[in-house]
């Protein structure tokens, strides 16, 4: 079977190809997605642990992906209800364009 | 490292690139798919057979169609006349590089690197999640419970048209 190593280092990659599209993307939208890459990392790393932990019967590793998935499905909801709703005010979801809050 | 893992990781990490590289926002939604369901066989190459259909029936069944929504509701499908990448891209680059090798660099270097005995398949039955979400995560549960709901009805207040709040 795969070292859990691999997995992590999977994971890492994931984690930072969200972190560079969020950081660098002009859509908001895809910084969302960039978002929801990160999120989606940290569940592989649960569940890496989780499998090669001393006590797998414990379920502890399922229960919190379980969870953070149920999480993660409401803030994409919201998120995407924000961004529909900037685009309404500003005509754009550029976010290099919504700069009414800079000083 | 085996060969269904190495075909998975290619096919996921490729994806989560187009995904975060290509242009036109409904491609970059359709590969954010590919990576949705690579991930998903990840969880079911770790004998998490639950979370891995729930990864399916939540992120490609619900969130990745809520995407190509907001996508198509803010005219993002049409291709962008300027550049994708912000102004400051290059220090958004440099961050996430200089992430990626902290976190390469400790996995590498930590205990957790060294082979050693993997435990033996454990039973993560459906019947024995529910029993678990029914006893000892009851109080988790009915507190996610309560988030989707209250996520429910303010993304539905928040996308209302503010035509009516503008009036005096």
């Amino acid at each position: 079977m795969t070292p859990l190593s691999q997995y992590l280092l999977v994971s890492a990659l994931l984690f930072t190809i969200g972190l560079a599209g969020a950081l660098t993307r002009r859509n908001a939208i895809m910084v969302l997605i960039g978002i929801e890459l990160m999120l989606n990392a940290a569940n592989l790393n649960f569940i890496a642990f989780w499998r090669y932990g001393p006590n797998p019967q414990a379920l502890t590793g399922i229960m919190f992906v379980i969870f953070s998935i149920g999480v993660a499905a409401a803030e994409a909801a919201v998120g995407l209800a924000l961004i529909i709703s900037i685009y309404r005010h500003y005509q754009t979801a550029n976010v290099d364009d919504i700069t009414s809050m800079k000083g | 490292m085996t060969l269904p893992f190495a075909i998975i990781a290619v096919l996921t990490i490729a994806s989560a690139v187009a995904a975060m590289t290509l242009r036109d926002l409904v491609h970059c939604a359709l590969s954010l798919t590919v990576t949705f369901a690579g991930l998903a066989a990840f969880y079911l190459q770790l004998d998490a057979q639950f979370v891995g259909f729930a990864q399916i029936l939540v992120y490609i069944g619900a969130v990745a169609i809520l995407i190509v929504f907001a996508v198509l509701l803010t005219r993002g499908s049409e291709p962008p006349l300027r550049s994708i990448f912000s102004s400051g891209w290059t220090v958004g680059v440099g961050i996430a590089v200089v992430v990626f090798g902290v976190l390469s660099r400790m996995i590498l270097s930590s205990r957790l690197a060294e082979p050693r005995e993997i435990p033996p398949t454990p039973e993560a039955t459906v019947l024995q999640i529910g029993d678990q979400l029914m006893s000892r995560y009851v109080l988790p549960l009915e507190v996610v419970g309560v988030l989707l709901t209250a996520a429910l009805i303010g993304a539905v207040i928040i996308a209302l048209r503010e035509k009516e709040a503008l009036k005096p």
